[in-house]
């Protein structure tokens, strides 16, 4: 629906801010989305396709530049999500967990809603991508730890 | 963006709606003229009854091409909704469509335009899903066949009359042949191809 009324350009920009709250959604557990859901306003909403697990395939590419080739299949589950307003949210999530494809989905639908994608950025999104960074960060910091320099000592003869 | 306005939610319970709409549908092939009832609830896009919606939620998906008529392909709604919550292609080519979604009878073309399926596959066939004015009302036709007990008396009203003097070609093409399923919002009949009708007086 908004397709027809913003510019090409804002439409990119919509689209690449959905992406970053996507990437954000799709490494959170469950619990937190839910949890720093529940705190704010829910608008209203309902379920367009009921959230639903399948299969999707993987491909892989050799070395990043050969012949693509079938990796194996995945579980996913989807849901799309319309607000009363108008605006649909899809979800996407790896594994069987439903209530995380409604939830993205949901969450997917305020980003695009002029008046709520301010309040999801600050109440949801930020603090789970400081918990994001912050778990990725400490996993570094763990590995880093174990990190063993090896010397190479020149030998000299005799 | 991929955001549709206006596109109608699918079931709202997939797997029970889609179990009990089958259950109704396969009742209705099993009796022939008796009326079922659709619980399930679904969104109904552009001129789509509640029945037809269930039933297309339930039986279409990616192997099962859809022909639409006129009134049905009048806007885009349908075929939006379809390929959104069903993925069935809908195509141009009547003849080798699995199914047939017909919104208006009256301009309902030829049978020879559907597939009948051949002698080897005999369900390789279109199955018409015909939106009618009242399954309650109008002339009386007396239907008899496999599942039928003696004979069973089916009111419906819809144009045009000589629809169901035109399905007695299944007589002759038997084993091949079309499938019917009359649909008025919540009720629908189904008119297998093995079940004859004749017009009934009074």
């Amino acid at each position: 629906m908004m397709a027809g009324n913003e510019s090409l350009a804002d439409e990119s920009g919509g689209q690449a801010r959905r992406k970053v709250v996507m990437a954000v959604l799709a490494h959170s557990a469950t619990a937190d989305i839910a949890g720093h859901l529940a705190a704010m306003a829910l608008p209203a909403h309902e379920d367009l396709r009921e959230p639903e697990s399948g299969l999707v395939m993987v491909r892989g590419r050799v070395g990043g530049d050969g012949a693509p080739f079938n990796l194996g299949e995945a579980t996913v589950s989807r849901a799309a999500v319309r607000l009363s307003t108008g605006e649909i949210g899809f979800g996407y999530a790896l594994g069987r967990d439903r209530e995380k494809a409604r939830l993205i989905a949901l969450c997917d639908a305020m980003v695009q809603s002029a008046e709520l994608a301010g309040t999801i950025e600050t109440d949801v999104v930020a603090p789970l991508r400081a918990a994001m960074i912050e778990r990725r960060s400490r996993k570094a910091a763990e590995a880093a730890a174990t990190r063993v320099d090896f010397y190479t000592l020149v030998r000299g003869e005799g | 963006m991929t955001t549709v306005a206006e596109l109608p939610a699918g079931f709202v319970d997939k797997v029970l709606s889609a179990q009990s709409t089958f259950r109704s549908v396969m009742d209705a092939m099993a009796r022939p003229g008796s009326v079922q009832r659709i619980a399930a609830v679904a969104g109904t896009p552009g001129t789509m009854m509640r029945g037809t919606a269930a039933i297309a939620l339930t039986l279409f998906d990616h192997d099962t091409p859809v022909w639409l008529d006129k009134r049905m392909s009048a806007t885009p709604d349908v075929a939006r909704w379809l390929k959104f919550h069903t993925s069935a292609p809908v195509i141009a080519d009547s003849s080798i469509s699995s199914f047939a979604l017909i919104g208006d009878p009256q301009s309902l073309p030829a049978l020879e335009y559907f597939a009948f399926g051949s002698n080897e596959y005999p369900d390789r066939s279109t199955t018409l899903i015909l939106q009618v004015e009242s399954l309650t009302q109008g002339p009386s036709l007396e239907l008899c066949g496999p599942g039928i007990d003696g004979a069973a008396i089916l009111r419906v009203a819809t144009q045009p009359q000589d629809l169901f003097e035109r399905l007695a070609i299944n007589a002759s093409l038997f084993p091949r042949g079309i499938d019917v399923v009359l649909v008025d919002d919540d009720a629908i009949v189904a008119i297998p191809r093995t079940t004859r009708l004749a017009a009934r007086e009074g």
